[in-house]
């Protein structure tokens, strides 16, 4: 039998708190690969993200510094894991990082690093504020949103939307205002955070459900599985979820990609109505913390997406399990200082 | 009148709607009429099933059916009759 090949796989967003990033179950989806062996290299910006501790998730954790403390620091310290570990590719998971990594992607390769991320024309169109343009460039029902940068506009938003609203911020953050009172609240809030512009979404009354999706990049849609979320947060966060077998669901992905020529993973956010509308309120462009429910439904998203990563034809994934479910749980693991030390000193465990 | 076909029935009576991800516990008496609307019976045999079996007046029979199909009809689980 021939041997598998055994890639190093760097993976961030190891900070499966209570609003998770992907990394651990990209992780745990990467070692469940049949085609590859994988030895991890977890990429971390916080000391203190859980999935450094968990055993059997990283092989190896390094700390990298913030984007926001300028791309040059970032990425020459990814040169400098690099040339200690050989890195065959690179799976960033969370939203404010992605941008750097995607104007990067050139710079990675000419150092032999792979990665699979989209363009940054197909993340900059689907930005949430913009997302009604988006809606009509490719057919698709979106909520009534505005952006707004002052307090001023939130007295004659009456006249636009029937409240409640949601108030959104530009990468993270929303909440359902039922007047302007509450608007102003969470405008202050959410700004003072991420800054303006604020989006004001029109709230669409239904079922939350969602796609973890892949895109070959040339129009293919290589897997897709949607999930209905069964227990949230009060972050809103998924805590359980089940995969459904919606054909509209996957036909609107499919179609989605096909006409973006969608590169890498992506979750669809969509609120269906009791008339059976389906409108997309957000699309993040990126494998989202439920993907293992993907895996256990019989599509391994990661390991198609690292495949494709290193230019190798993947045939798309036919079916998957409806009606199989996760739920996650919170867990104590017992650490030492020495561990934390180790980390805080040199950067690395 | 049937159960739309992306819906499945467990022996002990658990209804799931894969296409929702809606789940619902059926008591005896609403599995066997799921069971009957599934195996193709018309209204007037699961009608005559319950008064033959069951002690129960034709007229309280009807209401509770009625409920139960009405209760179907906007939990959307029954095929559209066209």
């Amino acid at each position: 039998m021939k041997d598998k090949p055994k890639y190093t796989i760097a993976v961030t967003g190891l900070n499966n708190t209570d609003n998770p990033g992907p990394g651990v179950p990209v992780i745990r989806a990467l070692r469940e690969a049949k085609s590859f062996d994988v030895r991890i290299i977890g990429i971390v910006y916080e000391n203190l993200e859980p999935g450094i501790y968990i055993e059997n998730i990283a092989d190896k954790i390094y700390q990298i510094p913030y984007p926001s403390t300028g791309s040059d620091n970032l990425l020459k310290r990814i040169e400098y894991i690099h040339l200690k570990e050989n890195i065959n590719i690179l799976i960033p998971n969370f939203d404010a990082e992605l941008f750097t990594f995607m104007k990067a992607e050139e710079k990675l390769k000419s150092m032999g690093i792979a990665t699979f991320l989209p363009t940054i024309k197909q993340f900059e169109e689907r930005h949430k504020s913009v997302l009604p343009e988006y809606g009509k460039k490719y057919g698709l029902d979106i909520p009534e949103s505005k952006n707004i940068t002052n307090l001023v506009e939130i007295n004659k938003l009456h006249n636009e939307f029937v409240f409640p609203v949601l108030v959104k911020g530009k990468y993270y953050d929303a909440y359902l205002a039922y007047n302007a009172a509450q608007v102003v609240e969470h405008f202050n809030k959410i700004s003072a955070k991420w800054g303006v512009p604020i989006i004001i979404q029109q709230f669409v009354k239904g079922t939350e459900v969602n796609v973890v999706a892949l895109g070959d990049g040339k129009g293919n849609t290589i897997g897709a599985v949607p999930m209905r979320k069964q227990y949230i947060t009060d972050k809103g966060k998924a805590w359980g979820g089940i995969t459904l077998s919606d054909q509209k669901l996957l036909d609107i992905t499919h179609d989605l990609i096909k006409k973006t020529k969608w590169k890498g993973g992506m979750e669809l956010e969509i609120i269906k109505t009791h008339d059976n509308k389906y409108y997309i309120i957000e699309i993040n462009p990126r494998i989202p913390a439920w993907v293992y429910l993907a895996v256990g439904a019989g599509q391994n998203l990661p390991e198609a997406l690292v495949k494709l990563a290193l230019g190798e034809d993947v045939i798309p994934f036919k079916n998957y399990d409806a009606g199989k479910m996760f739920i996650r749980y919170s867990y104590d693991i017992i650490g030492d200082i020495s561990q934390f030390e180790k980390l805080s000193i040199t950067g690395e465990l | 009148m049937k159960i739309k076909k992306n819906i499945a029935v467990s022996e002990s009576g658990f209804l799931f709607d894969s296409n929702t991800g809606d789940s619902f516990s059926l008591n005896e008496t609403g599995k066997q009429i799921v069971k009957m609307l599934n195996e193709n019976r018309s209204e007037e045999e699961v009608r005559n099933y319950f008064l033959n079996n069951y002690d129960v007046e034709e007229g309280t029979f009807e209401n509770n059916f009625n409920d139960f199909i009405n209760m179907l009809q906007n939990l959307n689980l029954l095929e559209n009759e066209g």
